[in-house]
């Protein structure tokens, strides 16, 4: 585990590439299978561990630790994982004179768990490991690693380190799975190229640019086509003979979520769309909203009622292979005309085509974009007819035009202390409107809260107003002057409104993010309540 | 028997004692003052009369140069003297050279002051000693549960793994030019480093002082690049205050790795903040573990906490039925180490 740590311990601080390829290949040179194997797992996020949860581990600690000790601990380091590897009472458990266990040894470990048995391993483990090994295990168990180091950084280590192209990595890579014995051992020139024995394996998706302000200036609107874009999650269905495969658009293999589109499949190849929840366009049905495919995602399985409540489908965009044939060289006209095909011989509640939008000037898709005909939609997605399909987000054959964000004047009412990066700034705000109390009078009610969106000059301006102008402490928030007269104006964008009754406004945005600073306006111009509820979709 | 508020108190210039007429660590030039260490937030200039170590005596004389005070007296560690009645003595502190905990003992009631200090072995300083006391002011800089310092040999070994890993940089390491880089020095060369040691022009008169005070410090050069182009810097260990690696200085280096040897380095995030690439958990003052052990070992009637994170050695002394109250004193740096 020492190796493994002291690795995140470095890459964390390196911020040079150059620094952390150096860093990553010499690691994988010299730590022993399957220990770098399970490291380059988690490191690219293919390996799965079982989720331990944050309030199990506040637990462990403070079954050692005066609560009002550990507050305090943690409000200063802003981290739970860190405060944890840093409090940790070594002594006072049994004396580590055990060895360290290798990260080998706590994948296995981790992954041989039975419900009841996480508690004392998880004790175990920290009264073992020194702070920095602690801390590495922690991050592991609660995810969310946030390195700066992607699986692209971790396979060009893997390149540099044996000299063999990246390319040849990266066909290989979805088809294997941590410890990585057999790739190492070819990476070494030890044993041939390993051959993939699972089919169905996950092909990168190509990704599109967003228009900025003139790229459409100069084309021909002829040589594209434009679909709509949905408001799902991109999905790769790839199937081979009995073995079927959902992917998230990085790769990450979600069959286990989606039983029901999974055994719908009844052809052989790899298709690209969308993932929605509702019924095909063919099927008569409408498609539902975000928030109900959000009751599907993230599940490792999924009950019976859920499969009927939520039934999911695909809109088919783009076919990558037809059986075992790889049609990414055609171009988009061609690869559609297959497509169809298949689509129409697809069970017609699961799977339609994503329609074509006719248009004859890029205004016209503009004035499209802007009143789509459904509300599921979120702007146009333009396509270059002549395009091949390429992984990778190059410029030029595909583009996102999305509608534009909503928008609302809120006034700062509360701020919290960010984590992190930024733990010694005030970053996450709750921002209000004005409602119309029943006995007169206008009271700020809160609507949302945003962590991002401004820059760091901004943020400056923001944390310095909430130190100045705070009016009350409850734990680690503060409550902030807002009043008709004096208090802080900001432009909040967002997505969309659902209604909440959870929220004393009885409305919750969808993705909100601080657009602007209003230095300009006084509280008493923010917008009212009114112009939110119109908002709300009918 | 004297109540130990009367003895010495906070008040803006600094703790003062009435009865012996003269204030510890004052942060203002009063007439007799008492220094427990050499940094600059602790020993000041333009004070009357001064009373502190000899080799505190020196390193003030170096830093603000001869006639840093109207007069000035040494002590020598365990020696007794008395001003006004009041029994003055001064003990190892363990914090840098010189520095020292000053006992003040009058009517039958002893309050130690401890400055900063630390219980660590340290081979560029006399090691603190416990003295008996019934008030103990302590330093609370480390004064949470998050700060356990690492063994510093380890934290040693990473600067020399990092050499031999990217031997085309220059490892630049910022340290305080009082303390900590000689601290530094002298564990590189525990580590087995026999190389030469650039430093910074900051630092040369403190390292010459202790070089003369009989601490090894190896061969030491400046930092220039009159004699040899930058070149010479590749694969090199440079020392310099913190302050300098923002300046035009830094740039003379070959594509340097920045390094802060410091306790607050124990923090990720802290190490982040200040782009430091490679945190050496190196500290002068106790860590969390150091100080609760040394007012357990102590046990004085009363810990009254000068600077630092008080509010949780409070608690702390609370829980274990010490009375405990913070000084709430100002001036002294938070951040120094």
């Amino acid at each position: 585990m020492r190796a493994f740590s002291t690795l995140l311990d470095r890459l964390v601080l390196t911020p040079s590439r150059n620094g952390k390829l150096k860093l990553l290949s010499d690691y994988f040179a010299s730590v022993p299978d399957p220990d770098r194997g399970y490291a380059l797992g988690v490191l690219a996020g293919t390996l799965d561990l079982k989720a331990v949860k944050p309030a199990l581990l506040k637990e462990l600690v403070l079954e050692r630790m005066d609560p009002v000790l550990f507050g305090y601990s943690y409000d200063y380091v802003g981290d739970l994982a860190e405060t944890i590897a840093l409090v940790w009472d070594q002594d006072r458990g049994e004396k580590a004179e055990r060895a360290e266990p290798s990260l080998g040894e706590v994948v296995a470990l981790l992954q041989s768990l039975g419900r009841t048995q996480v508690r004392g391993a998880v004790r175990d483990l920290l009264d073992t490991l020194d702070p920095s090994g602690r801390f590495a295990f922690l991050k592991l168990v609660t995810g969310g690693l946030r390195i700066g180091v992607s699986a692209r950084l971790a396979k060009q280590a893997l390149a540099d380190m044996s000299g063999k192209d990246i390319v040849e990595i990266e066909t290989l890579w979805h088809g294997l799975q941590p410890p990585y014995e057999s790739l190492f051992a070819w990476l070494e020139g030890g044993a041939d190229k390993p051959v993939l024995a699972t089919p169905a394996i996950f092909h990168s998706v190509m990704l599109s640019n967003p228009v900025g302000d003139s790229d459409l200036t100069g084309l021909d609107p002829s040589d594209y086509a434009a679909e709509w874009k949905w408001d799902g999650i991109r999905v790769q269905l790839s199937r081979h003979r009995d073995t079927c495969r959902l992917y998230s658009r990085s790769g990450d293999d979600i069959s286990g979520a989606f039983p029901d589109i999974v055994s719908a499949a009844n052809f052989d190849g790899v298709i690209d769309g969308e993932l929605l929840v509702g019924g095909t366009a063919r099927s008569n049905q409408p498609t539902r909203t975000f928030s109900d495919l959000q009751q599907r995602l993230n599940r490792k399985s999924v009950t019976a009622k859920m499969l009927s409540d939520y039934p999911v489908f695909i809109r088919a965009y783009d076919i990558l292979f037809t059986g075992e044939r790889d049609v990414r060289g055609l171009n988009y006209d061609e690869r559609r005309a297959l497509l169809s095909n298949i689509v129409d011989a697809a069970p017609h509640d699961r799977f339609d085509l994503s329609p074509l939008i006719p248009f004859s000037s890029w205004d016209e898709l503009d004035r499209l974009r802007h009143a789509p005909p459904d509300p599921v939609i979120e702007g146009v997605m333009i396509k270059r007819r002549d395009s091949i399909y390429q992984a990778g987000r190059a410029k030029g054959p595909w583009f996102k035009w999305k509608k534009q964000p909503l928008n609302v004047d809120a006034v700062l009412m509360y701020a919290q202390r960010g984590h992190g990066k930024r733990s010694s700034y005030y970053s996450d705000f709750t921002f209000g409107v004005w409602m119309a109390m029943p006995e007169g009078g206008d009271q700020l009610v809160p609507v949302g809260k945003a962590y991002f969106g401004f820059t760091d000059q901004e943020l400056e301006v923001l944390d310095k107003y909430v130190r100045n102008n705070t009016i009350e402490r409850f734990g680690p928030v503060r409550s902030i002057r807002a009043e008709p007269d004096h208090g802080f104006v900001v432009e909040v964008a967002f997505e969309g409104l659902n209604r909440s009754g959870r929220h004393k406004s009885g409305v919750a945005m969808r993705f909100p993010r601080i657009a602007r600073l209003r230095t300009d306006k006084l509280p008493r111009d923010a917008d009212r309540l009114d112009t939110l509820l119109h908002m709300l979709p009918a | 028997m004297i109540k130990p508020e009367a003895l010495l108190f906070p008040t803006p210039a600094g703790l003062y004692c009435p009865v012996g007429d003269f204030y510890v660590d004052p942060v203002r030039p009063v007439d007799r003052a008492l220094i427990t260490h050499g940094h600059s937030d602790h020993a000041r200039s333009g004070h009357g009369r001064v009373l502190t170590t000899r080799q505190t005596l020196d390193i003030m004389a170096l830093r603000y140069g001869v006639d840093f005070a109207g007069s000035e007296q040494a002590i020598d560690f365990g020696e007794t003297i008395h001003l006004n009645g009041v029994e003055i003595g001064f003990y190892p502190a363990g914090h840098v050279l010189g520095s020292a905990q000053i006992a003040i003992e009058h009517a039958g009631v002893r309050i130690v002051v401890s400055g900063d200090y630390k219980r660590r072995p340290d081979a560029t300083c006399a090691a603190f000693v416990p003295v008996p006391c019934d008030v103990f002011i302590t330093e609370a800089t480390f004064g949470l549960p998050v700060f356990h310092h690492p063994d510093p040999a380890l934290e040693i070994g990473k600067l020399l793994a990092s050499l031999e890993q990217f031997p085309q940089r220059s490892h630049l390491i910022g340290a305080y030019a009082l303390g900590k880089a000689q601290r530094v020095i002298s564990l590189i060369r525990q580590g087995g480093y026999d190389k030469p040691i650039y430093i910074h022009g900051a630092l040369a008169k403190l390292c010459d002082y202790y070089s003369s005070q009989g601490i090894e410090l190896g061969e030491l050069r400046p930092a220039t690049i009159e004699n040899g182009g930058a070149s010479q810097f590749e694969g090199a260990v440079v020392i310099g205050p913190p302050s300098a690696f923002n300046d035009r200085w830094a740039r003379r280096f070959n594509d340097p790795l920045a390094i802060f040897a410091s306790g607050w380095m124990m923090v990720r995030q802290r190490a982040k903040q200040r782009g430091v690439e490679l945190p050496l958990v190196i500290s002068d003052h106790c860590d969390w573990p150091e100080l609760i052990e040394t007012i357990g070992e102590l046990k004085p009637g009363a810990v009254w906490v000068t600077h630092g994170r008080e509010e949780a050695l409070v608690r702390w002394c609370e829980l274990n039925g010490i009375a405990a109250k913070p000084l709430h004193l100002v001036g002294y740096e938070d951040e120094g180490d």
